[in-house]
C-alpha cells in the first residue's frame, strides 16, 4: 500500500533539487552571478529562444562562452575561489536550488509509486492499433494490461517487432513517450497503476494540486 | 431640436480638433473650448433666438480659427489627421466619387482581404447631350471606420496578390486603373506568397502594364504604398503623408530604442519634419505630380465639395495621361492643359476615350519607364568630371550600336549564312569520306598518326606542370584576399553546437581555408564581400565603373553627413553599392552589389542610380547581371521618399533588362530584408541564397512591435525561405563560384552574348 503522508512529507521536506553547474570544457572561469540567493531563470520564450540568466563566462583561446543557468531557482553556492583561474573540464563552479513545481512533485511520486514499464532498446515504440484507438478515445486509464499482453510495436531500422507486456496488472496511469520519437533503452515508456490503487493515487495528485506551494 | 444638432456637431468638431493637435497645448483650441463652453452654460437661459444667434456666431468662429490652426499644422499633425478614424477611406470615394461600383473579390469581413479593396467603377460623363459610360478599376486600401477586420489598411501578402490580378483584369479589358493609397505599411508576414516577394511581383507587373494608371496617396506607408502606387500620375491629398517609415519606426531607430522602449513625443515630431513627408516636400521633390487641396484640418465624409474636386482631377489626370499618348489629341490636349492652370473648371466638359491602341500602349510603357529613371537625379552626389561624363555618354552610344549591328543585326543574317555554310560542309564532308577512303587504309596501316599523337601527349604530360585537383587550374582561384578574421589566433563556437555538436573552430582556419563553414555542421560565418571579389570573379578581371556616383543627404537629415562620412571612411566605398564589370570561367557579367557593411547594406538614391546603370549597361552589352546581395537592411530611412523611390526604378530598370532577354540572377548572402527584397530583388526569377542567409521582409523586432506576433527565431532561415517559393536555390559558398557558372551557362533569355 502506498503510504500519500509519507511520500508527501518527504518531498517537502526537501522541496528542491540542486543542479550542479560544471564546466563544459577547460577554461578560465569568470564568475557574474555569485551571491547566494540571487534568483537565476532557465531559458524563456515559446521557443525557449532567449537564454537564461548569465552564470558565468568560461574562456578558451580567446573564445568567451556564457554558461547560463538551465532552470529557474536561486544560487545556492559559487565557487568564488576559482574566479580567474583555468579549470578542467567537469569541475563543479555552482550549484543552483531548483525549487520542484507541482507538475515536477507528482512527476516525483508518479515514477515512485507506479510501476514503470522500460524501454528494452533503443527504437521508436507505438501502440497497438486497438490499444491507440482505445488511449485517444478515452484517456490511458481505460486500457487494462496485463503480463504477457502484446502492447507496443518497437520500430527499428524499418523493421517491425510486437513487445509484451511484463509486470503487475493494472491500468495504464502515464505515457512516457511520443510516436515517432526515437526512445533510448532504459527509459520508461508508461507508468501501471494497480486497479485497487487507482483511487489512492489520484488522492495524491489532487493533495499535491491543493497543497504544494510553488515558489516564486 | 436643430439647436441640439449644431451643438453636437461643434463638439465633434473640437473633439476633432484635440485629436489633432494631441498633447500639445494651443490658444486657439482653449479658446475654442471655453466659448462652447460657455455656451452650454447659458444656453438654458437664452430664448430661442438668442441661441441661434450665438450659435451662428460661434460657428463663424469655428470655422475662422479652423483655418487659422490649419496653418499652423506640423508634420505630425498631418500624421495624426491621416491616422484619425474620421478621415476619409476609400469607401467614402467609391461612394461619391464614381457614379456606380461594384466591389470585387469578396464585400466587408467576407473578402480574400478586406484591406485591400477593388471595385469596378463607372464615371459617366455628359459631353454634347451625350452620356459616356467609362468604366475603372478602382484599387486600394481601405481603412475602414473601426472596422476592425480591415486591419488599419495593413495589407497581408494575398491582398496584394489581388489588387495584382485585378491590374492584370483591367489590363485585358483595357480601362485605366485608379489606385488609392490609405495605408500605414504592408503587413510583415512571410506565409506563401510572402509580404516582400508579392511585393516585388506587383512591381514588376505594374512597372509594364499598359493601361493609364492614376495614383491617390493619402497615407503612403513604405512598401506598403508602393505595392499598388506605381503610376503614370501621382496625385497625393494635401494632408497626406508619403513616407519611407513611419515617424515612430524612425524615431526608435534614431534612439536606438529596442525592447518595446517607447520613443519620446519630441523625436517623433522632429523626425516627421525631418523625414520631409507632406505632401508640399513631396511635390518639391518631384515624386507627386499634384497636390489635392484638402479643407482645413483635412478631409472628412461630410466634406463633399473635396469629393468634387478629387473627381474632376482623378478624371483630369486619366486624360491628360491617355492624350499624352494618344495620336488624335491636339486640341484635347491642349485644353487639358490650359484647364490644370484654370481654377474651378471642370474635367468632364471634354471627352476623352480612355482606351487605347496598341502603339499608344507601348508608348505608355515607355514613358512610365522615362518618368521613373529620371527621379531622384539630384539626390546623390556625382563628381564625374564633365569631360568624362560626356565620355560615358559616347561610349554607351557606341556600345548601343555596336549592339545593335553585331546582336541583333548581324545575328540573325548569320544564323542563315551559318545554316547553308553547315548544309554545304555536310555534303563536302561525304564527298570527302568517300575520297580519302584509300588514304586512310594506307594511314591507318602505317599506324603513323596515332603512335605520333600518343608521344605527343606523353611528353606534355612529363614536361608540364599538371593540376592536381579541378580547382588548381582555375583562373578564379588566386584566391589573394585573406579575412581580418582569419589574422587573430582566437576559436570561434559555431551557433549550431548545441544541437549539432559541432567542436570550436580556429580562426585561421575557419575564415581562410574552410571559407567559413563550420567543418561540422556546415553553418556559413559571416565573410567580407571582398572575399567573393576575390574568389567568385576570375582573377584580376574585375574592373569598377560608376565609381564617382556617391551616396548623400538629400533632405539634409541631421546627423547623417557625420554618418556617411565615417562609413565612407570605415569601408573605403562612397555608396552601399558596387558595380562592376567581371569574368567567371571566362563569361562577361554585369555585377551589383550591396555591401553589407556600409550603413547596413541600406539603399538610396546614390544605390539605386548605381544600379539601375548597371543594369543598362549590361542591357547595352548583352552580359548577363548578377546582383550580390552581401546584406541588405532596407531602404536608408534618413533619405526619406528619395530611398523608397528607387524600389520601383530600380524595378523598371531590371523589367527592361529581363525583358530584352538578359538574365538576372540574385545572390542573398547573411541577411537581406525590406524594401530592395520587396522590388528589384525580389521580382528576379533566379533567386539563390547562401546558406545560413536570413531572407524576409521585416525583421523578427518590427514583427513584434507592429503586429504583437512572436515569431520563432529561425523564421527569415533561408531553408524556410526556400519552402515557401521566396528563392530557388541554397548553394554552399564554397561552391558559389561553380553554381554561378552553371547557372550563366544554363539559365536565361535569348539576349546573351554567349548564347
Amino acid at each position: 500500500m502506498i503510504d500519500v503522508k509519507a511520500l508527501l512529507d518527504e518531498m517537502k521536506a526537501s522541496p528542491f533539487k540542486v543542479i550542479d553547474i560544471v564546466a563544459p570544457h577547460t577554461g578560465v572561469v569568470e564568475y557574474v552571478a555569485t551571491e547566494p540567493g540571487t534568483c537565476v531563470f532557465g531559458a524563456r520564450g515559446t521557443w525557449r529562444e532567449k537564454p537564461g540568466t548569465l552564470l558565468l563566462n568560461l574562456e578558451r583561446e580567446r573564445n568567451k562562452k556564457p554558461v547560463y543557468a538551465p532552470l529557474k531557482g536561486e544560487i545556492e553556492t559559487a565557487f568564488k575561489e576559482l574566479d580567474g583561474t583555468f579549470v578542467e573540464a567537469g569541475t563543479l563552479l555552482a550549484t543552483i536550488r531548483h525549487y520542484l513545481t507541482k507538475d515536477e512533485v507528482i512527476e516525483a511520486i508518479l515514477k515512485k509509486t507506479l510501476y514503470l514499464f522500460n524501454a528494452p532498446e533503443q527504437a521508436k515504440y507505438y501502440f497497438f492499433p486497438e490499444v491507440d484507438t482505445k488511449i485517444k478515445a478515452s484517456g490511458p486509464q481505460s486500457v487494462k494490461v496485463h503480463d504477457g499482453m502484446e502492447l507496443f510495436i518497437v520500430s527499428r531500422m524499418k523493421r517491425e517487432a510486437p513487445l509484451v507486456y511484463s509486470g503487475p496488472e493494472g491500468m495504464i496511469y502515464a505515457v512516457y513517450f511520443k510516436h515517432n520519437e526515437s526512445i533510448e533503452a532504459g527509459t520508461p515508456l508508461i507508468g501501471v497503476c494497480p486497479e485497487d490503487q487507482l483511487s489512492l493515487i489520484q488522492d495524491v495528485v489532487s493533495r499535491v494540486q491543493s497543497e504544494w506551494e510553488e515558489r516564486d | 431640436m436643430d439647436i441640439e444638432k449644431r451643438i453636437l456637431s461643434l463638439t465633434e468638431r473640437l473633439q476633432y480638433i484635440k485629436d489633432i493637435f494631441g498633447e500639445k497645448e494651443n490658444v486657439n483650441v482653449e479658446l475654442l473650448e471655453s466659448k462652447l463652453a460657455d455656451f452650454n452654460q447659458r444656453e438654458n437661459g437664452l430664448s430661442e433666438e438668442d441661441q441661434a444667434r450665438q450659435l451662428a456666431a460661434l460657428e463663424d468662429l469655428y470655422v475662422f480659427l479652423e483655418k487659422k490652426l490649419e496653418r499652423e499644422l506640423t508634420a505630425m499633425d498631418k500624421v495624426r489627421i491621416v491616422r484619425h478614424p474620421q478621415r476619409i477611406c476609400l469607401k467614402d470615394i467609391l461612394e461619391n466619387v464614381y457614379d456606380n461600383y461594384t466591389e470585387l473579390g469578396g464585400e466587408g469581413e467576407y473578402n480574400i482581404d478586406p484591406s485591400m479593396l477593388i471595385a469596378r467603377a463607372y464615371i459617366s460623363r455628359l459631353v454634347g447631350g451625350k452620356v459616356y459610360n467609362q468604366p475603372v478599376m478602382v484599387i486600394g486600401q481601405e481603412k475602414g471606420h473601426g472596422e476592425e477586420f480591415r486591419n488599419g489598411g495593413s495589407v497581408k501578402p494575398w491582398g496584394n496578390a489581388k489588387a495584382l490580378h485585378y491590374m492584370k483584369v483591367a489590363e485585358t479589358e483595357n480601362i485605366p486603373i485608379h489606385t488609392y493609397v490609405f495605408t500605414p505599411g504592408s503587413f510583415p508576414i512571410e506565409d506563401y506568397p510572402g509580404a516582400a516577394q508579392q511585393i516585388a511581383k506587383n512591381l514588376y507587373e505594374m512597372a509594364g502594364l499598359t493601361v493609364p494608371m492614376i495614383a491617390v496617396f493619402s497615407e503612403g506607408g513604405s512598401g506598403g504604398a508602393e505595392a499598388v502606387g506605381l503610376a503614370d500620375v501621382r496625385l497625393m491629398l494635401s494632408h497626406g503623408y508619403y513616407s519611407v517609415i513611419s515617424p515612430e519606426g524612425a524615431a526608435a531607430i534614431e534612439g536606438r530604442l529596442r525592447g518595446g522602449d517607447r520613443a519620446s513625443a519630441e523625436l517623433i515630431e522632429t523626425c516627421a519634419q525631418r523625414l520631409k513627408m507632406t505632401a508640399d516636400d513631396n511635390r518639391a521633390m518631384g515624386y507627386i505630380d499634384r497636390v489635392i487641396p484638402e479643407p482645413a484640418l483635412g478631409a472628412r465624409p461630410e466634406h463633399y465639395e473635396f469629393f468634387k474636386l478629387l473627381r474632376s482631377e482623378v478624371i483630369g489626370a486619366t486624360d491628360e495621361v491617355v492624350l499624352n499618348v494618344k495620336g488624335w489629341r491636339f486640341f484635347r490636349a491642349m485644353t487639358v492643359q490650359t484647364r490644370k492652370k484654370k481654377k474651378g473648371a471642370n474635367a468632364e466638359d471634354i471627352y476623352v476615350r480612355w482606351s487605347l491602341s496598341a502603339g499608344a500602349r507601348s508608348r505608355l510603357a515607355w514613358r512610365r519607364y522615362q518618368r521613373f529613371r529620371k527621379m531622384s537625379l539630384g539626390a546623390f552626389i556625382d563628381r564625374t568630371p564633365f569631360n568624362r561624363k560626356m565620355e560615358r555618354l559616347m561610349r554607351e552610344t557606341g556600345w548601343s550600336i555596336y549592339s545593335f549591328f553585331k546582336y541583333d543585326f548581324l545575328r540573325k543574317h548569320q544564323k542563315k549564312i551559318s545554316h547553308v555554310m553547315e548544309e554545304i560542309g555536310s555534303e563536302i564532308q561525304v564527298v570527302k569520306d568517300r575520297v580519302a577512303v584509300p588514304v586512310r587504309w594506307v594511314r591507318e596501316t602505317l599506324a603513323l598518326s596515332s603512335k605520333q599523337e600518343n608521344i605527343e601527349e606523353t611528353e606534355k604530360s612529363l614536361t608540364e606542370l599538371s593540376c592536381w585537383d579541378e580547382d588548381a587550374c582555375d583562373p578564379g582561384s588566386g584566391a589573394s584576399y585573406v579575412s581580418p578574421q582569419a589574422r587573430e589566433d582566437y576559436a570561434v563556437t559555431c551557433p549550431n553546437s548545441a544541437t549539432h555538436g559541432c567542436k570550436d573552430l580556429w580562426a585561421p582556419d575557419l575564415f581562410r581555408d574552410f571559407g567559413g563553414v563550420c567543418s561540422n555542421c556546415g553553418h556559413h560565418f559571416r565573410m567580407e564581400y571582398q572575399w567573393y571579389m576575390h574568389n567568385l570573379f576570375d582573377y584580376n578581371s574585375i574592373f569598377e565603373f560608376s565609381r564617382n556616383v556617391e551616396a548623400g543627404n538629400p533632405l539634409s537629415y541631421d546627423g547623417l553627413d557625420a554618418k556617411l562620412e565615417k562609413a565612407k571612411a570605415q569601408t573605403g566605398l562612397k555608396s552601399a553599392c558596387i558595380t562592376f564589370e567581371a569574368r567567371i570561367k571566362h563569361i562577361n557579367v554585369v555585377c551589383a552589389t550591396l555591401v553589407g557593411s556600409f550603413r547596413g547594406g541600406t539603399v538610396g538614391a546614390a544605390e539605386g542610380e548605381k544600379f539601375v546603370r548597371a543594369c543598362e549597361r549590361a542591357r547595352r552589352k548583352h552580359y548577363p547581371l548578377i546582383a550580390y546581395v552581401h546584406g541588405t537592411a532596407g531602404i536608408r530611412i534618413q533619405e526619406g521618399v528619395n530611398g523608397v523611390i528607387q524600389m520601383p526604378r530600380c524595378t523598371m530598370a531590371v523589367r527592361r533588362y529581363i525583358e530584352a532577354g538578359g538574365l538576372y540572377i540574385v545572390v542573398y548572402d547573411t541577411n537581406s530584408y525590406a524594401g530592395p527584397l520587396a522590388s528589384f530583388l525580389g521580382c528576379s526569377p533566379y533567386q539563390f541564397a547562401i546558406r545560413s542567409a536570413n531572407i524576409g521582409f521585416a525583421g523578427p523586432g518590427v514583427i513584434k512591435e507592429t503586429t504583437g506576433m512572436d515569431i520563432p527565431p529561425n523564421y527569415h532561415d533561408a531553408h524556410l525561405a526556400l519552402s515557401r517559393g521566396h528563392i530557388h536555390g541554397i548553394w554552399d559558398r564554397r561552391e558559389l563560384r561553380a553554381n554561378l557558372h552553371q547557372a550563366l551557362q544554363t539559365m536565361g533569355g535569348r539576349n546573351l552574348y554567349y548564347r
